[in-house]
Order: structure tokens, then sequence, then C-alpha cells
């Protein structure tokens, strides 16, 4: 079963591998500084345990991951810490970021290492062993190795990444012809870790003599497959590997173990095996050093942290005549501007390109929808389109034809005719897609904060409303439980306006009638009515009044209306109390007479009830009782004036008024 | 040296527009030989007039537009335009036909819609179809094959319009139908009856063979060298001949046969290096499927029901409208992504 599926797309950039690959691998002498960034993996960055001024032992741990994605750094070589600074990092962007910096002291004495049973030891201690080593991804990613291999699906397939696809680049290629027997033992290692599941290495079969070596060693274990593939960039791209060997692609949005895969680098699975059989931490690694301005172009054993100034000046790399270079290979690396920048976990290349050795910087021609980009995809997308909506700041529709899914292989921008630097076009509309979904995001949460604030008010106003609505209830219901329980007691309101319904409706069937007879009313009836009439518009006036005031001090659209109505009801109230008052004249009523009477009436009554409460304590009984008696006779006095008057209140004021 | 600072890739294959223009001139040179061979040199003076028409136009315009010249005119496209429209009108042209043609294809239809890329018509169609219109007949003037005429003469008649040892007769004692113009009006004849009346017919048909012939040759030759896929010209050859043989079982005797179709009229320089234009058609791979085949099925109409003698510039534009309704219905399924109805 050695079947091979094709890939979309894909180009062949000349392979420009003879310059490097021809040299065993030279280890690099311990240079005077190493400068180690805490951040050299994809996930969170390590944590600093050293001091300046510490001394160090090579392989000792100096910054420890943090979180379960971060990876371990370790001391390459012994002396002492001189700085942990901001430093230049081997970045796109020349971003600065914190690192460990060790000045050397030549001795490059080990720590005392702690040796395993390799035969002896369980999956999470082999889990273990591989996550104190820091070690990450070695073919350009730096993902945590250990995270990987932790997977929570059951894994089918180990796919080991040998096809070195980038031109230039010959480190896992020379690695393979000269550590082959370690790197089937690695994966023999990872194979216990992962169940023993299938092992598959894919090679680009221009690789001849590392195929030769694997597959020698391979058959000194057990269910390890080599399989060489054609030479097609990006075929070592883990998503392209892995639809090559198997037919399937990984789930967009997923990862490889999502289909049951696990893919790793073939240089990471040698680091993983000499972390567990030789105890050996991820301290340095294989680096190409290659180019025309490198006089010696070949792969070193690199500690990591050496500034790549060193390593070219190891290389005899001409200075002079690099015009470009390149950390990775001249597909998908990046240029550096500083050569003091480390060498870090993930460096596979140092490319010193010589003037006219890469594609001269082009004017580039319009965009005429050639379509060989589309042709060129290995993500199967449409390059074309996507750089017109990025060129026209379409982010949406760039994000509907899957921008996030380019791998910026840079086979579009390798092919294209107008000479586009696409991958750039795609890179500024991934930022700008990145930065908007943030910009949404704030502003999203400005929203709900400012919408849960409004809602917070009107919910306080409607529960103030709620409140004032069941206080009325209540109030309404004590009501009408009072008049339940006493029905013959009238609800004085009600029964006013019943009365004066009835009595409307009377006019109004007596009217024809009156037209004739001319019937007065009792003198009584009317008087009554007048005041029903005053006490109504008095309380409306109140009632509006306070509404006014209210309305007033919430600043409440409606004072305006509420002002007028207010202005008509006095006006009304002062009608109706200026017709109560002259009908009161015409018939020589006087409410405030009737008031003075009732107040003597309650007077004397508080009099007599005093005089009686006294009468228990006091010592003079006989004079008190004298007194009772007086009290209520005046009391009784007053009642007869006061019932006189009610009975028949126009005929005797001036009777009263006598007594 | 200073270390140049930019984004990756750092290499580049050195695939150039300019190569691909380039290949597509080389490309028209068998049928532009046959046409040649069959209907005498006017096609040649066509070819130089309206490129240098083309390259003065785009320089002029480039420098309105305060565009750099050199590069834009060195990429070809201008030039391209131009032998599209010179072999597409008739050899018999005179020169202000073509200026007109290439007036409308360079200045209009390609710099004020935005230059190369931005043009949403195909440019060179753009001008035909506008000749077509304002001079149908200038524009229906392909002389019989029996007719062969010195370089002088063209020439001559190229500027004046007049011939000198012809004068008292016009262009109708020696211009003829094309095939297909004499299909579409049988006047009452079967197909068969009018090869055995017309003899200029099967003349016609067998030069309209070749020409076909020397296109199809060229543009194979395109695709071989991958300057495009096969998609587009595939779909509306296969479509044209579908639509064309059904109706030609059913009515032997009323529709030309699919051969004939496809071997008459502009149908290969079409389906090759018209159909086949980047900037102006559908993107994606089926894109390209639908667009072709939907030019293959408009040109079928037009020809057998239309007014215009062959349809491909009419159908064409109309695929040119329907180019980016067809891209956005069309997007492939991307690496990882589900295809359609596939959960």
């Amino acid at each position: 079963m050695d079947k091979i599926w094709p890939f979309h797309g894909g180009v062949h950039p000349p392979g420009n591998k003879s310059q490097s690959n021809q040299t065993t691998i030279v280890p690099m002498p311990v240079p005077p500084q190493l400068v180690l960034p805490v951040n050299q993996h994809i996930g969170a960055a390590a944590k600093a345990i050293v001091s300046v001024g510490d001394k160090v032992l090579k392989g000792q741990l100096i910054a420890s991951a943090q979180g379960f994605v971060s990876a371990n750094i370790h001391a390459p070589s012994s002396g002492t810490i001189s700085a942990i600074e901001e430093r230049i990092l081997p970045h796109a962007s020349a971003l600065l970021g914190t690192c460990i910096v060790i000045d050397t002291d030549g001795a490059d004495q080990w720590i005392e290492q702690k040796t395993h049973d390799v035969d002896a030891l369980d999956t999470a201690q082999l889990l273990q062993i591989i996550q104190t080593a820091g070690i990450t991804g070695l073919g350009g990613a730096g993902f945590p190795s250990a995270v990987k291999l932790q997977a929570r699906q059951p894994i089918t397939t180990l796919i080991i990444n040998a096809a070195e696809c980038e031109p230039y680049i010959t480190a896992d290629d020379r690695l393979m012809r000269e550590h082959a027997q370690q790197v089937i033992t690695g994966i023999g290692l990872l194979a216990r870790i992962l169940s023993q599941p299938k092992c598959i290495i894919g090679i680009e079969d221009n690789k001849p003599e590392a195929i030769e070596a694997l597959t020698a060693a391979a058959k000194t274990a057990q269910g390890i497959e080599v399989r060489v593939i054609p030479t097609k960039y990006p075929s070592g791209g883990e998503k392209q590997l892995i639809e090559i060997l198997t037919g399937k692609q990984v789930p967009h949005g997923g990862i490889p173990a999502d289909i049951g895969l696990v893919c790793q680098n073939v240089g990471t699975v040698k680091a993983i095996a000499d972390a567990i059989l030789l105890s050996r931490p991820l301290i340095s690694r294989t680096t190409t050093v290659t180019g025309k301005a490198a006089v010696n172009a070949g792969n070193y054993e690199v500690l990591i942290g050496t500034p790549v100034a060193d390593l070219l000046a190891f290389a005899q790399v001409d200075l002079n005549r690099t015009s470009r270079l390149v950390m990775g290979g001249p597909m998908m690396g990046f240029t550096l501007q500083d050569p003091d920048v480390p060498i870090i976990k993930s460096t596979n290349c140092i490319l010193a390109a010589a003037d006219l050795e890469l594609a001269p910087v082009a004017d580039h021609h319009a965009c005429i929808r050639c379509g060989q980009c589309e042709v060129a995809c290995p993500a199967e997308l449409l390059p074309q389109q996507l750089f017109w909506f990025a060129q026209a700041e379409e982010f949406e529709k760039a994000k509907n034809h899957n921008l996030s899914d380019c791998i910026e292989c840079g086979a579009c921008a390798w092919v294209c005719p107008s000479e586009i630097p696409l991958v750039q076009y795609y890179r500024y509309a991934k930022g700008r897609v990145k930065s908007l979904k943030e910009e949404a995001q704030m502003a999203e949460q400005a929203r709900i904060r400012f919408e849960s604030r409004e809602q917070r008010l009107v919910d306080e106003k409607l529960a103030k409303e709620e409140k004032r609505k069941a206080r009325a209830e209540a109030a309404a219901a004590a009501q009408a439980a009072k008049r339940a329980a006493n029905p013959d007691e009238q609800d004085p309101v009600a029964a006013a306006l019943a009365r004066v319904n009835k009595q409307k409706l009377e006019q109004q069937q007596a009217a024809p009638i009156e037209a004739y007879s001319d019937a007065p009313k009792s003198p009584e009836e009317e008087y009554k009515a007048l005041k029903t009439a005053a006490a109504i518009t008095r309380t409306k006036l109140k009632k509006t009044s306070k509404a006014l005031q209210n309305a007033q001090s919430t600043g409440h659209e409606q004072v305006d209306a509420l002002q007028a109505s207010l202005a008509e009801l006095t006006a009304k109230a002062d009608a109706a109390q200026t017709a109560l008052k002259a009908y009161e004249d015409k018939l020589g009523l006087d409410p405030e007479y009737e008031k003075q009477l009732l107040v003597t009436v309650a007077k004397t009554n508080a009099v007599v009830r005093k005089l009686e409460k006294s009468l228990s304590t006091a010592e003079d009984a006989a004079s008190v009782e004298a007194e009772i008696a007086l009290a209520k006779t005046v009391h009784a006095a007053a009642n007869l004036a006061l019932s006189n008057y009610q009975t028949n209140p126009t005929a005797n004021t001036a009777a009263v008024q006598e007594s | 040296m200073a270390l140049l600072n930019l984004s990756s890739p750092h290499h580049h294959s050195r695939n150039k527009t300019s190569r691909l223009m380039a290949w597509v001139l080389l490309a028209t040179l068998p049928g532009f030989a046959v046409q040649t061979y069959f209907y005498g040199y006017g096609t040649l003076i066509n070819l130089v007039w309206l490129s240098l028409l083309a390259v003065g136009f785009e320089a002029l315009t480039l420098r309105l537009r305060k565009r750099p010249i050199r590069p834009f005119i060195t990429d070809g496209s201008a030039i391209v335009t131009a032998f599209l429209l010179a072999l597409a009108i008739p050899p018999f042209s005179p020169w202000w036909l073509g200026l007109v043609a290439v007036l409308f294809a360079i200045v209009f239809a390609k710099h004020l819609y935005g230059g190369l890329g931005s043009n949403p018509f195909n440019p060179a169609m753009v001008g035909y179809a506008l000749c077509l219109i304002a001079f149908p007949v200038a524009m229906t003037q392909w002389a019989g094959t029996e007719v062969h005429l010195s370089f002088a003469q063209q020439w001559q008649w190229f500027w004046t319009e007049t011939l000198a040892n012809n004068a008292n007769q016009g262009i109708d004692a020696w211009a003829q139908a094309t095939a297909l113009d004499i299909m579409r009006h049988p006047k009452g004849l079967t197909l068969t009856e009018l090869a055995a009346t017309k003899p200029a017919l099967n003349l016609s048909l067998n030069a309209s063979s070749w020409v076909n012939l020397g296109f199809l040759l060229g543009g194979l030759g395109l695709l071989a060298l991958r300057i495009f896929t096969w998609h587009a010209p595939v779909a509306m050859i296969g479509t044209l001949a579908v639509c064309a043989g059904l109706f030609h079982m059913g009515e032997p005797d009323l529709y030309p046969s699919a051969s004939q179709h496809l071997l008459s009229g502009a149908t290969m320089l079409s389906a090759f290096f018209i159909v086949t234009d980047p900037v102006t058609g559908a993107t994606s791979r089926k894109g390209k499927l639908i667009f072709g085949a939907g030019v293959g099925v408009l040109v079928f109409i037009i020809r057998t029901y239309g007014s215009y003698p062959d349809a491909f510039a009419f159908a064409i534009l109309l695929m040119n409208l329907s180019a980016p309704l067809i891209d956005t219905y069309t997007q492939p399924k991307a690496y990882g992504h589900k295809a359609k109805g596939d959960q």
C-alpha cells in the first residue's frame, strides 16, 4: 500500500539543493554569546527562571513553560547570564522581545544528566520527557511537540514529514542521511506514545541518499513505511503531505488529529529521540547556510541562540555580496535586516542570496486574472479574486473566499505573470480582518454595555410603575373589602356620582315636561349638586397640579399640556366655587357658620370627655361632676343648634346667632 | 550592501504577462496565414494598420491618464487586441473602419474602464460590435475566394475604396456573402439545394473551414503551453456542437450541421482567443465552463434566429456581462471544506 494521492496546485521552483547538501553536518563551535528569546514557539512565552549574574550549565533549564501550549528553554552552553532584556527577534517585522543572554565560558560544561530506563517508561513519562526537553516542531512553525502528541482522538497514522519541499534547504536531507537510525528509533518512541499507529515517512524523490538511508534503517523496525512522493512545492506543507499520503483533507478549522493523524517533522523526531535516549534537551539544531554569498554553504549543527552573524561568519558568508538575507527558504522565509538576531528552534535555513540570485524587485503589473495562481494554489482558493478583494479592501468578500485557508506558501506569487506580491496582499488582508474583528468585538461589547444600561434604567422605571400600580390596586382592594364588609355604607364618591348621574337622567327625562311645568328643584338638592360640583373640580385641580409638579421635576414632555389643563381646571374650580357661593348668598346660607357650629360641638364634646376622665382621679369629685353637668348642657345646646341649622339652614340663622 | 526587506516569496518563475501575450500573438499566425491565402493581403494590411493604431491609442491614453507608458506598451495587450480585431473584420475593410474599431476598443472599452485588467468587456469585441452596428455593409464585405487582388490593388482599395482598373464596377461585383450569410437566407431553398445552386457557398465553407482549422491549431498550441485552461473553449465548442447537432438531426434541410457551425465564421478564433480572455471571462474552472457554454448557446441562437450573420461579438459581450455573477456562484471548494451537499 504505497499509494500517492495528488494535491491541487503546486509549483516546481528550481531546487537549488546541491549547493548545501554535499557536505556532512559541521558542528559549529560555541559562540561567545548566546541570545535566547523566551518565546521561540507557538503559544505562551516561557518565563525566565534565572537572573542576571547567575552561572548556568549546559542543558540547565533557564526559562520554564507557561501554560499548556508553551515550551521550556535550556541553556545551550555553560556560562553567565549577562542580561535579560528586550532584543530584536528573528521575526518578519523585527519585533522586540525578551531574551536571555548568556556569555559563554567556553567550558561547555553539562549539567548533571538524568538517565532513563527507556524500556520501562510509560506513555505519560515519555511525554513528560518530551515536554521537559522543550521540544517544538523544527520544521518551521515551532508548535510544542508534546501538545501535539497528546491527542484526544485515537491516532491511526503517524506521518513523518521528510518532504523538505522548500528550495535551498537541506537540513532534513543531511540529518536523514547521517542520523537515519536515530530518526527511526524516534519514530518507534512516538509510535509507543500514540499506541502503535501506522507510521509513514513522506519524502520527496529529490533526496535519493536520504531515502536509501531511511529505508535501510526502517528495516530494523516494525511498521514504518518510507513513501517516496514526487517533488512539488509545497508537498511538505502539513495539510498537503497529509493529502498526498492519505487522500484525506484536514477539515477547515480543524487539526490533523480530527481525522486520526499526527504529523511530525523528521528533525523533531530526531530531537525527541535525543531527549529520551540521551537526556538531551533541545539546545541545538541543524541549520542550512546557503546562497551564492556563502562560500562554505552547507549544514551546521548550531546551538540555539547563536547570532546569525556568527553562523554566517563561520560559513564564510560575504555579507558585502549579500543583497538579501532570508531566514527560512525562498518561498516562505522572511528577510532579516539585522544579522545579530539569534538562530532559534525553528530556524532551518539562512539564505544569503547574492544580487540577482533571487527575483529582483519588480514593479508589478495589473492583474489580468489569467488564473495561473488558481492553478497553482494548493489550498484550492481563487487567489486572483482574493487579490482584488484585498486591493479594494473588501475584507468581508475576502473572508467569504476563504482567505483564512491561505497557507501563504507563495505558489501564486511564484507563477504570477504580473509579478504581483500576492502573499503580501493576503497577509495585509488577514491582518485587517483580524483587527476589524477585534474592533467589531470591542464595538459589540460597548453596545452590550450601553444597551444593558438602558435596559436597567427602563427596568427601574417599570419597577417603580409596578410598585405604584400594586399600591393603587391594594388600596382599591382594601376599599372593596371595606365595602364588602359593610355593604350598606356607600362609597361617598361613587354615591355622589350615582346621584349626579341619576339627577342627569331625571333631568333629561324631565326636560320635555320641565319646558311646560318649569318645576323648580328643591333648594336643598340644588345646593348639594353645587357642592358636589365644587368638590369634584377641586379634587381634579389638586390632582392636575400634583401631576404638573411631577412632570416639571422629571422634565416630562407633557408639561405644557398639563399646564394648559391646570389653567382650565383652575377656571372651572373658581366658577364652581363662585356658583356655590352665589347660591349660598342667595339662600342666606353660611357655611362658615356651620363650621363654627361643628367646631363648637366637637369642642364641647371634648371638654365633657376630659372631665369624665379626670373624675376618676379627682379629689373633689362633686365639683367635677357639676362641671361635667354644665359641659354636657353646653354640648347639648351646641348639638341642637347644629341639627337645627342642618335641618333648616335658611330659617334659623338669626335664632341660633342669639344663642 | 544594504539588505533588502521584502515579503516572501523571494523567488519568481520569471513568468511574464508580455510572454503570455507574445504566445497569443504567435498562436494567431496559422489562422492568419490561411486567411491571407484565401482572401488576399487585406488581412495583412489590417494587421499592421490596426497594430500601429492600437499602440498609438494605447500610448496616447496612458499619457492622458498619466500612467507610465513603457511598461504598459510592452505588455503587448494592445497588440493582441489589434490582432484579434484585424482577424475578425473583413479583409476588404477601408482604413477608417479599423480606425473606428481600434479607437473604440482601446480608448473606450479598455482605458475608460481602468485599463488592462479592469475592463469588463473584451475590447476587441466592443470595437467589432460597434462597427457591425454602425457600418453593417462594410463589416460584411467578404470577397469571394476566387477574387485575387494584388497587393497594390488591395492597398488602393484600402485607402480609396475604389479599384483603378475596375472603375465601373462597384464592390458588389466581387464581394460576396459568407457561408453563414447564405445559409441564413436560403430564399426558400433547402441547404442541399443551396449547395447545388450556389457554388460560392461551398467555396466559402471550404475557405472558412481552413481558416478555422488554422486558429484551432494555434489554440491547441496555447493550451499545450498552459496559457489558459481547456474549460472555456471546450465548453463553448461542445455546447455549440450539441445545439447545432440536435437541430440538424431534426431538420437537416434547414439547420447547418455541427461541423459547419464549428468550421465557419469566427468559431475557432473566438473559442481560443476571445472566450479565453481571462480579464473579461469567468475566473474559476467551473465558471469558465458555464461562461463557455453560455457563449456556445448564445452563438447558436443568434446565428439561427438573429439578424446578424455571425454572433460572437454579441454572445461574448453578453457573457462578459454575466461573468461577475457566474464568479459569485462558482467559487470552488477550498481545501478542507466540505463539498456542497456533502455533510
